[in-house]
């Protein structure tokens, strides 16, 4: 068999400013099969995706379609090529009915009605060939999420797409959706199309692909048969061995409880339940690491302790008081003022105000405290004072306390909010993703900063996603698959299996949640 | 009373038309995605261009072109700032209505000397009433003959093209595919985008019909309602025509009742003018001139619903992440 593939990429590289988000990229797609692309949340897999779509453009390197080497310059030259795009976010109008829709883009002429009667029959034979049911008339935004998605499948077909790529399919899809989703790519293979399916989670490169390639910070480092591969094997390649982040600790010397969370449960604006009944504590001198592939409930679990966001069921207890999460009105100054700290995952969004000056987001938070407030007018001298001191612990560059913060690099703008709310002295401090966007010496600082709190005799929740940083700090690691904490492992677990589990794969060795509160 | 009913009507089609022609010039704008706060700046340099050029060259025909010309042109200075350069919106739209006003009066006294008006128009240079056939001879006919000959006759070319524009935008808006298109960048223009189609290219269009549209409106004010520009001479309406695009919910025709009711709340008020309302006494101008403003507040705050306005309104598209 040596047929032309469908799809070839040679040397693709893309660069987003400073990232790096596709580097020297090859892929060979065969022509009718299922090819799966998989890899951690921001390894590149959508950034390569959006480029043989048109709606990026690669910075060099080939694409061949059908053997063909072309340019693709926007998505309607992908369009063009038979190439269709089913988009993690969809990319539907709302309140458009479904047919509108579909012809948006493909209109047969500048009159819609010979359009819109085309595209209902052609929209009935293409249900009726590929078992694709959708009311043409219905209003997208009354539509379902997993009808929502068969519309952008329609829209591919109605195109005539030969390959459609699917980015992240499954995300906003209930199991027996995907399911069906399935059905239906296995359908439209042996219909002869080809399929790109992306995804971060194995079972559904298992269960649905051909072949896989798997991707890791913007490599492309392997593909496979699927059926000459196993999970332990895509895990592995998934979260890779190459950067083995050391941290010089002592053994956890950890004493009594904390914080305690039980049986927590958090809903969010969607309606989905996205924290399931989740328990677990943290004592005195140890770090926690909660860790999960993103969106598995780690953001909301976080937000919640933090007081931003409101739990459905579930109790604290901090420092002996307890605390009802499901009725509680507390907010995040609350939480702060209980001397729980808190890191946020996202400090452009929740941790700084990137146009404030330094010394104003040294102290956003506790602006309250009577030390820099007198409830009226702010203590301006004593909180540049307190600005200039932790510039200088933290070694933060520029050591200027009158700079916006947005004018700091990512690692300087990390240690602001980490000065802010270690120097605080809380008994807890959660810590969401420390070093994301850090550069490597800052991490270094960071990570020694917060084992030294620990050493201090307090508690450390960690959130991240990278489970280097995870393994390379935590004392305990919980980790967190589809809202729920589906195993625990001590400081040196294995990564194969720690990758299992946050890939969802069943724990049938050793579930053994009850130790944590021993 | 059936007399005072017909001229009051009469004359709310009169004040009506340059609302109705810079709403829908709105229309367009905003149900691509392009807040636009200019419609009372392109409005009142569309208002110069034509009496200036209607006044040199005595041709009201080139006086629309002139008016449609300045006005498309500021309207490209805004689709520049925002849809080019992903500027505010809200800030550039409000920069074109100071430009416009500074210098339609800065311009008209240096080329006319006669303190920022242009000079009465000289005969042709004005579109005149049409008279409709048999309006004469219709005018004693009980009812009909009065609707006929003032309502519906009587008018400037202007006026028909308003209120054609009316069912023309609709049906711009819902059976053609620039419609179709039009309406979808408004709503989410990432859908656009991967559909193949240049969202800037297609918002731009939007910009240009706006223009023209509102080149219409001022064109009205100063060479068909009026017989000539005078400083300022929008007075506001751009801003109540905006305010009728909202309390029409971007809807053509709703467009249409919003721009008349407004209307008719100004003839009333031209009406009232230093009458005693018995019981209550003389109601200040003032008042009138508020209600298209008080009214808009208080229907949408309670009365109409929600004015939800195009999703993607007032943000500029960025594809590229940075």
């Amino acid at each position: 068999m040596n047929e032309t593939p469908a799809i070839e990429l040679r040397g693709i590289n893309k660069s987003f400013g400073p990232v790096h988000a596709n580097k020297d990229i090859d892929l060979v797609v065969k022509k009718g099969s299922i090819h799966g692309i998989i890899g951690e949340n921001g390894a590149g897999k959508s950034t390569l995706m959006s480029i043989l779509y048109g709606f990026y453009h690669a910075d060099d390197g080939d694409i061949l379609v059908n053997g063909k080497k072309v340019t693709i310059a926007d998505s309607k030259a992908a369009i063009g090529m038979g190439i269709g795009m089913v988009h993690q976010h969809f990319m539907l109008v709302d309140n458009f009915s479904v047919l509108e829709n579909i012809v948006l883009g493909a209109e047969d002429s500048a009159m819609l009605a010979g359009g819109l009667d085309r595209a209902r029959i052609e929209l009935k034979r293409l249900e009726e060939e590929y078992e694709l049911r959708v009311d043409p008339d219905a209003l997208i935004q009354d539509l379902p999420v997993g009808l929502q998605q068969r519309v952008e499948i329609l829209k591919a077909l109605y195109r005539s797409a030969e390959v459609l790529i699917l980015d992240e399919p499954t995300g906003v899809l209930t199991p027996p959706e995907a399911d069906h989703l399935f059905k239906i790519l296995e359908v439209l293979k042996n219909e002869g199309k080809t399929i790109l399916l992306i995804t971060h989670k194995l079972r559904e490169i298992m269960a649905a692909t051909d072949s896989v390639s798997v991707m890791r910070r913007g490599e492309m480092v392997a593909t496979r048969e699927t059926r000459n591969t196993s999970m332990e094997e895509l895990a592995e390649l998934m979260v890779g061995r190459s950067v083995l982040l050391r941290v010089d600790k002592k053994p956890a010397v950890a004493a009594e409880p904390v914080m305690q969370v039980e049986n927590l449960s958090v809903t969010d604006q969607r309606g989905v339940q996205v924290v399931k009944d989740v328990s677990f504590s943290v004592r005195a001198g140890e770090i926690v690491g909660i860790a999960g592939v993103s969106g598995n409930g780690q953001s909301e679990l976080l937000e919640t302790l933090a007081g931003i966001r409101r739990a459905t069921g579930g109790t604290l207890r901090i420092n002996g008081e307890t605390i009802d999460l499901g009725t509680s009105t507390l907010d995040a100054a609350d939480m702060r003022a209980k001397s729980m700290g808190h890191v946020p995952e996202d400090r452009h969004r929740m941790g700084l105000i990137n146009s404030f000056a330094e010394y104003e987001n040294s102290i956003l938070g506790y602006h309250r405290d009577p030390a820099y407030s007198s409830g009226l007018l702010m203590n301006i001298a004593a909180i540049k004072e307190n600005a200039v001191a932790e510039i200088e612990k933290y070694d933060i560059r520029p050591p200027n306390p009158m700079l916006k913060t947005a004018s700091f690099s990512g690692g300087n703008q990390q240690k602001i909010v980490l000065a802010r709310e270690i120097e605080r002295d809380p008994d807890v401090l959660l810590v969401g993703q420390p070093t994301r966007g850090v550069d490597i010496g800052a991490i270094e600082f960071i990570h020694s900063r917060l084992v030294e709190l620990r050493d201090a005799g307090k508690g450390i929740l960690l959130v991240s996603v990278e489970l280097d940083e995870i393994r390379a700090l935590a004392d305990r690691i919980l980790v967190m698959f589809d809202g729920r904490i589906v195993g625990e492992r001590g400081a040196n677990a294995d990564e194969g299996e720690l990758g299992l589990l946050m890939a969802g794969v069943e724990d049938q060795a050793k579930m053994s949640v009850e130790g944590s509160a021993r | 009373m059936f007399e005072t009913l017909i001229l009051i009507l009469d004359s709310t089609v009169r004040l009506s038309t340059p609302l109705l022609l810079a709403c829908l010039a709105g229309l367009y704008s905003e149900r691509s995605g392009v807040v636009d706060i200019g419609l009372e700046g392109k409005m009142l340099g569309a208002a110069f261009g034509a009496g200036a050029v209607a006044y040199v060259t005595a041709n009201a025909w080139l006086g629309l072109l002139a008016g449609i010309g300045v006005s498309v042109a500021l309207g490209l200075l805004h689709g520049f700032a925002s849809i080019s350069n992903r500027g505010n919106q809200i800030v550039s739209g409000v920069a074109i209505n100071f430009l416009a006003a500074g210098l339609t009066a800065l311009l008209g006294q240096t080329w006319f000397r006669q303190g920022g008006r242009t000079p009465a128009l000289p005969e042709g240079g004005r579109f005149r009433d049409i008279v409709w056939p048999y309006a004469e001879q219709l005018r004693d006919v009980p009812v009909i003959g009065p609707l006929y000959s003032e309502l519906l006759s009587g008018h400037n070319i202007l006026v028909y093209a308003g209120f054609i524009a009316v069912p023309l935008t609709w049906w711009v808006l819902f059976r053609t595919r620039f419609g179709l298109r039009l309406r979808a960048v408004g709503e989410n223009p990432a859908a656009v985008d991967t559909a193949g189609i240049s969202v800037a290219w297609l918002r731009y269009r939007a910009v240009i019909a706006c223009g023209i549209l509102c080149g219409f409106a001022g064109a009205y004010l100063s060479i068909a309602q009026g017989a000539g520009f005078g400083v300022n001479m929008t007075a506001g309406k751009g801003f109540i025509a905006l305010a009728a695009l909202i309390f029409a919910k971007w809807r053509p025709a709703s467009a249409m009742f919003a721009c008349l009711l407004f209307g008719f709340l100004d003839a009333v008020a031209i009406r009232m003018q230093g009458q005693e309302v018995p019981g209550i006494g003389e109601i200040p101008v003032q008042f009138f001139q508020a209600l298209p403003y008080i009214l808009t507040v208080i229907l949408l705050a309670g009365f109409i619903g929600k004015a939800v306005p195009p999703k993607a309104a007032g943000i500029p598209y960025l594809k590229e992440r940075s």
